[in-house]
């Protein structure tokens, strides 16, 4: 099984985010990997491992850490990553799910994975788009596939605990949500072998452009605490106040 | 074109769910704008019965066929391109959801429409524009759309079921279906199994988000739930890194929980968690960021670290 994963870089969910007119403030932003790619990673790591074949992580060259997030791809399985295009400037979801298609090409995959969405997809979500633009059958919400005979079974999540099987055949796109194992650990000694082994290939791109025809035009950080009382002091402070609240509530 | 609102309806186990009639709401709100009618778009085996439970739109395009005998993501998503092409609708409504994800990138691409996501809310009267909820819940953004059409993914809580309920009969019109060959087959479902711990029979509940950093840690939280008799439950993250079960997670695709108090541990409050909790009596929240919507919805917060506040209220409690 030929399996093409595509990783991006979103602002890291635990930093507190600054605004900059109609964007964020990106000066001082991190970024990491988004998390449900890392859960695409992982599933495609797994149908690799089973079926004995190859992984190709890709990912645009949008942040400083996306080397780090392809070479750490590297040191968990992948046999090859790809970095498309170097210091772009953030585009939108139809933006990079284009330049995705572009970098696939007729490397005839037979599985392209992603995760199910990410936090700044405002115009659809990239593994959609990219299986709607090649033609391609898709399901999205994946929670985990097994290997067929000639197809992939897929199970999707629908809502509340509750999930289906669909028998897709290949090629085809899935929007991973969650691998059927928690994301694998891997040695920061290996991912320095990584980075020595020559296995990222850094491709040279234009800056794409965004093509959604959806423009963002503001935005505001919610009003913090809106409603709610906001208790004042330490952790001592808290912690009682937090027992009066059980007490009050009859709880304790 | 047309000025008219077109639904998609989602149904599962021959019941609409709440979604769709959110949408319903919406769109009424929205065909009010545009001078347009609401249609409704109810596709698979059965769907001619359901069409009588959606008096919320106008009409109800039915599209009931045995070929498509439960959701299926290919299937549907080309039948709903179909109608979407031949009704030419100013507005395309989908849910946010498992389901409406699916339909709504492939109806957009295949329509060449533009697609706006995680929409709290739409407005139609001078050309289309949206309010939107963006790094998971920390921000809001208005955007704009280019031309006269497009399809908007609305969250959860956009508008009211109930308003989305009410209405007289609508007209049901069958239309015609034409399935491509499928590469996707649905198998079957399964409902989730029954757990060690039913968290959605505490009066308190303890929940922790990826504040608890890493499974070590986890045996604090659990120590201070023991000491209030609680189950400890978690958000999303928790449960994908195998932290603690599935059936301990709160939110869209866990469990909907509604406890007396609700003490959420350094859970930043995504839309997704907001959905599984927000019912919840006294909701008490602790995070070490001033601006995580988890404190829109809460009753009482306290900004700090949680490793500190958690020690002491165990203490408090088993002293």
């Amino acid at each position: 099984m030929k399996i093409a994963v595509l990783m991006r870089a979103v602002p890291d969910p635990v930093e507190e985010l600054e605004l900059d007119g109609a964007d964020l403030d990106r000066d001082f932003l991190g970024y990491v990997l988004n998390e449900f790619d890392d859960h695409a990673l992982e599933e495609g790591l797994l149908l690799k491992e089973e079926s004995g074949g190859t992984l190709t992580a890709f990912a645009l060259g949008s942040a400083d850490e996306v080397e780090q997030m392809l070479h750490t791809a590297i040191a968990k399985g992948a046999d090859t990553a790809q970095k498309l295009g170097d210091d772009l400037d953030p585009v939108d979801a139809h933006a990079q799910a284009a330049t995705f298609v572009s970098a696939i090409g007729d490397g005839g995959y037979d599985l392209i994975l992603s995760g199910v969405q990410a936090s700044d997809e405002i115009d659809g979500q990239v593994a959609m788009l990219v299986a709607a633009s090649l033609g391609l059958p898709h399901v999205s919400v994946v929670v985990g596939t097994t290997i067929g005979d000639g197809s992939l079974r897929v199970t999707k999540e629908y809502w509340a605990g509750i999930t289906a099987d669909y028998d897709v055949v290949l090629p085809a796109v899935l929007g991973i949500q969650t691998a059927r194992e928690a994301p694998r650990y891997v040695a920061v000694a290996r991912i320095r072998q990584a980075q020595e082994s020559g296995a990222l290939e850094e491709v040279e791109i234009d800056q794409p452009e965004n093509s959604s025809g959806v423009t963002i035009t503001g935005m505001r950080l919610p009003e913090a605490g809106e409603g709610a009382e906001m208790i004042d002091g330490d952790e001592g402070a808290a912690a009682g106040r937090v027992l009066e609240i059980l007490q009050a509530a009859g709880v304790r | 074109m047309s000025n008219d609102i077109l639904v998609f309806v989602e149904h599962l186990n021959g019941e609409v769910t709440d979604a769709t009639y959110e949408l319903l709401a919406t769109a009424r709100t929205l065909a009010a704008q545009t001078g347009g009618s609401v249609e409704a778009a109810v596709i698979g085996a059965g769907a001619t019965g359901l069409a009588a439970s959606l008096g919320g739109a106008d009409r109800v395009l039915v599209a009931d066929t045995d070929a498509l005998g439960a959701f299926n993501p290919q299937g549907h998503a080309a039948v709903f391109s179909g109608l979407v092409a031949s009704r030419e609708p100013a507005l395309v409504l989908v849910p946010y959801t498992s389901v409406g994800m699916e339909i709504g990138n492939q109806v957009a691409v295949a329509n060449s429409l533009p697609l706006v996501s995680y929409c709290l809310s739409v407005d139609a009267s001078t050309g289309l524009s949206a309010t939107c909820q963006l790094y998971s819940g920390k921000v809001e953004a208005d955007v704009v759309v280019d031309g006269e059409r497009a399809v908007f993914a609305m969250l959860a809580g956009a508008a009211s079921a109930d308003d989305g309920r009410s209405g007289g009969a609508a007209v049901a019109e069958d239309v015609d279906v034409t399935i491509p060959d499928l590469a996707v087959s649905f198998v079957g479902i399964a409902e989730p199994e029954g757990g060690d711990v039913d968290i959605t029979a505490g009066e308190v509940l303890v929940a922790i988000g990826r504040g608890i950093e890493s499974e070590d840690n986890i045996e604090e939280a659990q120590e201070l739930a023991d000491a209030l008799g609680a189950p400890l439950a978690a958000s999303r993250p928790i449960i994908d890194q195998g932290w603690l079960p599935k059936t301990r997670q709160v939110g869209k695709s866990g469990l909907t929980v509604k406890p007396k108090v609700y003490l959420a541990l350094g859970i930043s409050g995504a839309p997704e968690h907001l959905e599984g909790m927000r019912d919840s009596a006294t909701i008490i929240a602790v995070n070490s960021d001033p601006q995580a919507p988890i404190f829109g919805v809460a009753h009482y917060g306290w900004v700090g670290d949680l490793f500190d506040f958690i020690p002491e209220l165990t203490e408090r409690l088993d002293g």
